[in-house]
């Protein structure tokens, strides 16, 4: 993907970009929606609505960073849900004070995510299965210590960020959320391990000869992620006032489903930030409008699912219709 | 992804018998000899400390739940031949059952109807998603994520999340039933189904082919064999097991309850993936153990049981689930090395 398409026309130039799409989408359905609901607009819900976007959004890129390097992350829900509750739980069992408990929280989220990288990149065994053990590990954890109860001693603190407003409607978890973004859109266009990462996922075999460390590289990759997972899950506190043992349960399809929509090539090596935001407002929009109409919240698992596929199949014509112009490309 | 999947550099195919290594010795080693021990030894242990885990009841339930396990581990074992996955198999058995509880509850079909129509019905689910991994040429990870949030949201959207709870009385029967006060039918069904795949795949052709697809898919291609459609089977079997094990749940609870089996059917994946990997069964395809796989169900639930009685509370015992598909792999891969190093491989 490295080398410049030399193609014709704004429009189909405008195509290969991996956020133009979904983000036409995106303001098509804002659009749509407020036409036939113009409470869609109102301050109350665009604060609701970038709340949720920014939730997804930190979860999605932590998902996103391992996708780049053409593997999968099964713990992130389940890494999620341990920081939020052993966030909340070291407050209110040993009162310790809120910026100590989110260094503890974030520690955590970084070191599970080290320590599956660890153990993926020292024996090659599949990221698959070695994050779906500890995805059962981390909840089994995170459910022995709380016995599925939830801590309910908030600080008023983390109570406010997680309902309170920066500016009109924007809320103050919009903001963990933009530095994520830019944090890791520099990564992957500005820094060496960014680039890394994105080398691994293309050819790992390639990667290493050119003298990239494939062993750090993964291990730093799971320990971003792990990180991002642990950001929203202390962002998720916040917003539901509660430290939930079920908090991260129901990551899996969205944190795969906004990359994906987002243009990101699950093989690895093509990730896109701006793509995957869209994805993420595509996916609250479509959930906010199933409330606003009505329809039974259940539909949007259905919604979800369709999305995704609906993505792989224009991500695979658009890959189909890449190599094509590369290859009339190599032929000139 | 698929590469993600496979980017195992020494999970080689392990060698046809009649390698270097002498038999006798290449049996010990065998991933099958090796649970079969550790089988025997744990539950040796936990018979002579634990009260009550010999008795005719735990033995019962224990038994039983191996059954469950093990139909659930064949079901994922049936598509990791290919080197694919299915992350739906929890979703389509929660389908399964619920099909099952509407055919029999409100349709008032007999039994010896309902059930084949569920397995079948099963199979159809799985062919949607060999059929889409097939055309579409994406890994089934990604295709079976979305299926498995798709069939799951159909299921509840269409049943409003409720269980069908006035089903015939046979069903609770059949799943309380014992012979010789120990044995569960659900056992016996389980092991009839290993031993019929054990010779599926080693004597039918579709079963060589399914394997020869999984060892090498572009081998497979050039030697004749129609690998899109082999695919499909594979995803086809898969669904019809995870079917059955949905009505076996069903059978146990002697309900179709939506919640069986978790959120998107979620609570299935590790003992699915626990007891073909423990067993043996390469996650890159072209090696299967039907034995292994019953033993893995077996050593988990073995596992379980006992830490269950020793007052474990149930939710470390899924972290320890979690550890021991950990050291599963871990071990499998030590292993080889092992082998390697020893010039048998």
């Amino acid at each position: 993907m490295a080398e410049p398409l030399q193609t014709d026309g704004l429009l189909t130039r405008a195509f290969d970009n991996d956020w133009i799409g979904p983000g036409i989408v995106s303001l098509a359905a804002v659009i749509g929606i407020s036409l036939l609901q113009p409470a869609f607009l109102s301050s109350f819900n665009i604060f609701v609505l970038i709340s949720a976007i920014s939730v997804n959004m930190v979860i999605a890129l932590g998902q996103l960073v391992i996708i780049g390097i053409g593997q999968m992350n099964l713990a992130l829900g389940s890494i999620g849900g341990l920081v939020a509750v052993a966030f909340v739980g070291v407050i209110e069992t040993f009162g310790v004070p809120v910026p100590l408990a989110l260094v503890f929280g974030l520690g955590i989220g970084i070191a599970a995510g080290m320590a599956g990288g660890y153990i993926i990149a020292r024996t090659a065994i599949s990221a698959f299965i070695i994050t779906l053990a500890g995805l059962q590990i981390f909840k089994g954890i995170n459910l022995g210590i709380t016995e599925a109860q939830p801590f309910y001693g908030v600080p008023d603190s983390v109570k406010a960020f997680g309902t309170e407003s920066v500016l009109g409607p924007l809320p103050w978890l919009m903001v963990p959320m933009v530095i994520c973004s830019v944090g890791m859109w520099y990564l992957f266009n500005r820094m060496r391990i960014g680039r890394h990462i994105l080398a691994m996922g293309c050819n790992p075999h390639a990667a290493e000869l050119s003298g990239i460390d494939p062993k750090a590289t993964i291990i730093w990759a799971h320990g971003l992620s792990g990180l991002l997972a642990a950001v929203a899950g202390v962002m998720l506190v916040a917003k539901l006032q509660i430290g939930q043992p079920t908090i991260g349960d129901d990551w899996l399809i969205s944190s795969f489903a906004a990359p994906v929509i987002g243009g990101a090539v699950l093989s690895g090596g093509r990730v896109s930030v701006g793509g995957t935001f869209f994805g993420v407002v595509i996916i609250a929009i479509i959930t906010q409008a199933l409330v606003m109409f009505n329809i039974d919240p259940f539909v949007v698992q259905i919604v979800l699912g369709a999305l995704i596929l609906w993505a792989v199949a224009i991500n695979r014509l658009r890959e189909v219709r890449i190599t094509r112009l590369q290859a009339r490309g190599a032929a000139r | 992804m698929s590469q993600a999947l496979t980017d195992t550099d020494g999970l080689e195919k392990r060698p046809s018998p009649g390698g270097r290594a002498s038999g006798g010795l290449r049996l010990l080693l065998s991933n099958e000899f090796g649970l079969a021990v550790l089988i025997a030894l744990t539950a040796l242990v936990f018979s002579l400390t634990l009260q009550g885990f010999t008795s005719p009841f735990s033995l019962f339930t224990i038994g039983r739940q191996i059954g469950i396990d093990t139909m659930i581990g064949l079901a994922m074992m049936a598509v990791i031949v290919t080197g694919g996955l299915d992350l739906s198999v929890g979703a389509i058995g929660v389908c399964a059952a619920m099909v099952f509880g509407w055919l029999v509850q409100i349709v008032a079909l007999p039994m010896g109807l309902a059930v084949p129509l569920v397995v079948l019905f099963g199979a159809g689910l799985g062919l949607i998603n060999g059929f889409t991994v097939v055309k579409s040429g994406v890994h089934s990870f990604i295709i079976t994520l979305a299926s498995m949030s798709i069939f799951f949201g159909v299921m509840i959207f269409l049943t409003k999340a409720a269980a069908f709870n006035g089903l015939p009385p046979e069903v609770q029967a059949f799943g309380k039933m014992k012979f010789f006060k120990t044995i569960s039918p659900l056992l016996l069904i389980s092991v009839a189904t290993c031993g019929g795949l054990a010779a599926f795949y080693s004597l039918t052709s579709l079963g060589r082919q399914m394997l020869a697809a999984g060892a090498n898919p572009r081998a497979a291609e050039l030697s004749g064999i129609r690998t899109g459609r082999v695919i499909m089977a594979c995803h086809m079997l898969t669904g019809a097991l995870a079917a059955a094990a949905g009505l076996m749940v069903t059978a146990r609870t002697g309900a179709s309850v939506p919640s069986m089996a978790g959120h998107l059917g979620q609570d299935w994946l590790l003992p699915a993936f626990l007891a073909p990997v423990l067993g043996g069964t390469l996650l890159s395809g072209g090696r299967v153990s039907v034995v292994g796989t019953l033993l893995g169900a077996t050593f988990v639930t073995v596992m379980t049981s006992g830490l269950l009685l020793m007052r474990v509370g149930a939710f470390w015992i899924l972290a320890s689930l979690g550890v021991m598909l950990l050291v599963a792999v871990l071990a499998d891969r030590a292993r080889q090395q092992f082998l390697r190093n020893k010039g048998m491989i």
